[in-house]
């Protein structure tokens, strides 16, 4: 998804770039808070881990290939704040030297691959994680729903950018199915990859998961062959757990919203509408085709175009309130962080 | 930074490009990069001036035509979407060998390859001219943020750990005679990243106790100072500033 | 007062002292359970002990990377802790078990100045220190190879070098002869016997602890389970036998010492 040098116009080139600024700037500041003296080398870690299997492509059908994005592996390991940077860092790299990414279009991919990725997917895996039982597995489930979306929703991000700065006006439906389709698919990739690496790092080192803090015993002492308990030294207020009363609402709103979005939109467009059955006869689809292989050459995909119109269908419902939730608890947080700092002031 | 400070990309010389100091050519590379992409579509000849004064950096920084081409290889993905293009946009049609082809969809492909192409080129010959060290002390010098150099400098290093862990892997893998085909593969690779991602955690984990140990407090000491005269400041704007020429000719032309 | 700290002569603060000692990984894991320990100034002292007795983790309290459990750190007279991780830092000097986590600068020359430049020593007087400290360990030819290019006997000595860089209070060595060949081995004793600095080491080569260390503790299941002379220790065959150390083939301690 890596955009090059003028594949999106100057104004928008440079707007993204000023939100990806404003979004690094921001991320530079929380991530002084987010995490202490691992955090360079912690998130140095987690940018080559992303550069590392950004190479690793996946087969996603007949001689197709996609690669991770790690937008939703970044927030979990290492925070949103953290995450958004090791992107940009990892973003900023590719285009230095590998020139895979135009230097001039290091603004629109940041925004895409990194901001959106990173805040859809941490919003929604924070939201999970809320909602389930505080265990080690809901952390890998939610790692891998977060993934699942995260990468769909870039695609979408990248369709809106092109809609408005697009150098070619290529019709934006087109852009837009081939785009999710293909993406929908690497988001499943994503997702496997993510949750198997952050269930993997829980399971060895859940310190070292950024989602998944806050499980420890008291100490032994072991005096005369006898363990007593020990005072703590200096505890850390470990016991600051987030307040637990938007809970209930949260499970019943992310389960209903994306119950309906996701299958009843799938089910809803299962029948053909008029329009799509003419594109087919009249085999617009076949110029649907070439598109697909537009940003990772798909070469079998889109032949079933009502198939696709279905997927894309529920999947833009699901993402559309992973959108929505993303923006919403960001909302939330912020609110609610400048409370408490404003209380201690 | 361990092993990998001598990059695959990177080409030894002692040519007067790779003498420059990193942030000078950095900052040059960029200049160049947005000229090109202000450039208006319509200015064929600008493009080819701008491929000619590449040309020029890449003789005087001894860079064979080969390898520039070979690394140019990066972008066939976008070269797909670009060739598809007159096919696909919609708007006045033109013929060509007996094939309609759509006006706007064809200056869509020639701006997305004329830019795209240089920018890659002039990306290639940084990273082939300049150490990986040296970029990131001139990202420095350029203010970028240090926890963004930071993070930056520790990928490189980690880098180098990973690829090793991924290589071992993979020829464990192939010699077991696993080859990724398709779908049902996935779980194995989504495995292995796993694997991956632990291995290279401890690791790297180890490495920075030892930096911890020895003070190390969230930014790199500076050891040494990367400094530029005015004549290389110079130097290095000679390609933007030619570039930037060519590019208002091109829009008063 | 501790019995193990009768071998300090002076009045002036021990090297190192640790005092109840307790420490549990987030995962749960409890490696210590009260430890303690004093090493007086200039003592050469080997902590000795099967694996997974929690020697590692001690080692990473002393500078204060693992900190939080109960107990305390004290180097000369100063409390590890958050207010003064930099000096602590710099006063206790980690010599790892693989030199090739110590070493992660691409050349010996900025790898030693790692250290001393992150104290903020600069410019002529950084690269004194750095010379000094590897003509200490005879690798002063090196300073310009990348320390992947060396052997790994020399990899050890410059990874001491980078820790002597910063004229550390107190040398702690995780397994300093482990994977050398027979010379390196003696090289590395010589130059650790030539330091006029306290040393604490890490080690299963108990002829090795015999040979520098005059004196040898035992931890065992996260306590200090023995502390005394060490040729007295490797004799005690029962106590030995305990903490399942075992002398080399053939090695008899009395006719050593």
């Amino acid at each position: 998804m890596h955009v090059p040098d003028g594949f999106i116009n100057a104004p928008v080139s440079a707007a993204a770039g000023v939100v990806a600024a404003g979004a690094v700037a921001v991320s530079l500041r929380g991530a002084r808070k987010e995490l202490d003296e691992r955090t360079a080398p912690l998130a140095g870690l987690v940018a080559a881990f992303i550069f590392a299997v950004q190479m690793l492509n996946f087969p996603v059908a007949a001689g197709t290939s996609g690669h991770l994005l790690g937008g939703a592996l970044a927030a979990i390991l290492v925070g949103p704040y953290t995450g958004v940077l090791c992107i940009a860092v990892v973003l900023l790299m590719q285009g230095i030297l590998f020139a895979d990414g135009g230097l001039t279009a290091l603004g629109v991919n940041i925004t895409v691959m990194g901001v959106v990725t990173v805040l859809v997917a941490y919003a929604l895996f924070r939201g999970l994680v809320l909602v389930l039982p505080r265990t080690r597995r809901s952390v890998t489930v939610a790692s891998f729903a977060a993934a699942l979306v995260s990468v769909p929703a870039a695609a979408v991000a990248f369709t809106a950018v092109y809609a408005i700065g697009g150098t070619t006006d290529v019709p934006i439906g087109k852009v837009l199915a081939a785009m999710a389709g293909v993406h929908t698919l690497i988001g499943i990739g994503e997702a496997a990859i993510t949750m198997l690496t952050v269930g993997a790092v829980v399971a060895v080192r859940s310190d070292l998961v950024y989602g998944a803090r806050g499980l420890t015993a008291p100490l032994k002492l072991r005096v005369d062959g006898e363990l007593v308990d020990a005072a703590p030294a200096a505890g850390p207020g470990a016991g600051d757990a987030p307040a637990r009363s938007p809970k209930k609402l949260w499970t019943g709103g992310v389960v209903t919203a994306l119950v309906l979005a996701g299958f009843v939109s799938f089910y809803a467009s299962a029948s053909p509408d008029g329009l799509e059955k003419v594109a087919a006869d009249k085999g617009i689809d076949a110029k649907v085709r070439p598109h697909a292989a537009a940003d990772s050459p798909l070469a079998d995909y889109g032949v079933k175009d009502v198939d696709d119109a279905r997927l894309s269908g529920g999947l833009a419902g699901v993402i559309g309130v992973g959108a929505t939730l993303a923006v919403g608890t960001g909302a939330f947080w912020a609110v609610r962080r400048r409370h408490a700092t404003g209380a201690q002031v | 930074m361990g092993a990998g400070h001598a990059h695959k990309l990177y080409r030894q010389g002692h040519s007067p490009v790779h003498a420059l100091p990193p942030h000078t050519k950095l900052a040059a590379v960029l200049a160049f990069v947005v000229v090109v992409a202000a450039t208006p579509r319509e200015a064929m000849w600008a493009f080819a001036l701008y491929a000619v004064l590449l040309g020029a950096v890449a003789v005087r920084a001894r860079v064979p035509a080969g390898f520039l081409l070979k690394r140019l290889l990066i972008e066939i993905p976008f070269v797909a979407f670009a060739l598809l293009m007159p096919f696909v946009v919609p708007g006045e049609q033109t013929t060509v060998l007996g094939v309609s082809l759509s006006v706007p969809g064809l200056w869509g492909a020639w701006n997305v390859l004329a830019k795209g192409t240089l920018g890659v080129a002039a990306s290639v010959l940084l990273a082939a001219t300049t150490e990986l060290r040296e970029l990131l002390l001139g990202l420095q010098r350029l203010k970028l943020p240090p926890l963004l150099v930071q993070i930056a400098s520790f990928m490189i290093r980690y880098g180098d750990v990973i690829t090793d862990e991924m290589r071992r892997m993979s020829i464990a893998r192939r010699s077991r005679g696993f080859e990724a085909r398709g779908v049902r593969h996935w779980g194995v690779l989504a495995k292995t990243a796993g694997a991956l991602f632990i291995r290279s955690y401890e690791r790297g984990e180890r490495v920075h106790l030892a930096m911890v140990s020895r003070g190390y407090t969230g930014s790199m000491p500076v050891i040494d100072e990367v400094t530029a005269t005015a004549a290389q400041w110079r130097r290095a704007a000679a390609l933007p500033a030619a570039a930037l020429l060519i590019c208002l000719l091109g829009w008063t032309l | 007062m501790d019995p193990v700290t009768e071998h300090q002569p002076s009045a002036e603060p021990p090297s190192l002292d640790v005092r109840g000692l307790a420490y549990a990984y987030p995962d749960g894991h409890q490696a210590l359970f009260g430890v303690n320990l004093a090493v007086g100034r200039g003592e050469r002292v080997a902590l000795l002990g099967p694996n997974g007795a929690g020697k590692t983790t001690l080692v990473l309290h002393l500078n204060g990377i693992l900190t939080g459990g109960a107990g305390g750190v004290t180097v000369a007279g100063l409390p590890v802790g958050r207010k003064h991780l930099a000096e602590i830092r710099r006063r206790v000097g980690i010599v790892f078990q693989d030199p090739d986590d110590q070493l992660f600068m691409p050349t010996v020359r900025e790898d030693v100045a790692f250290g001393p430049a992150a104290a903020g020593v600069r410019g002529a007087e950084l690269e004194t220190v750095v010379r000094k400290a590897l003509a200490r360990v005879g690798m002063e030819e090196f300073a310009d190879r990348p320390p992947h290019h060396l052997s790994f006997g020399q990899r050890r000595r410059v990874a001491v070098a980078t820790v002597l860089a910063m004229e550390p209070e107190i040398l702690v060595l995780d397994e300093p002869s482990s994977n050398l060949d027979p010379a390196s081995r003696r090289e590395l004793a010589d130059i650790l016997r030539s330091l006029d600095v306290t040393v604490l080491m890490v080690t299963h080569d108990l002829p090795y602890a015999l040979e520098l260390c005059p004196r040898s503790v035992i931890l065992s299941e996260g306590v200090i389970a023995a502390d005394g002379r060490t040729a007295d220790i490797l004799a005690d065959e029962e106590l030995m036998a305990r903490h399942r150390l075992e002398l080399p083939y053939g090695f008899v301690p009395s006719s050593v010492a």
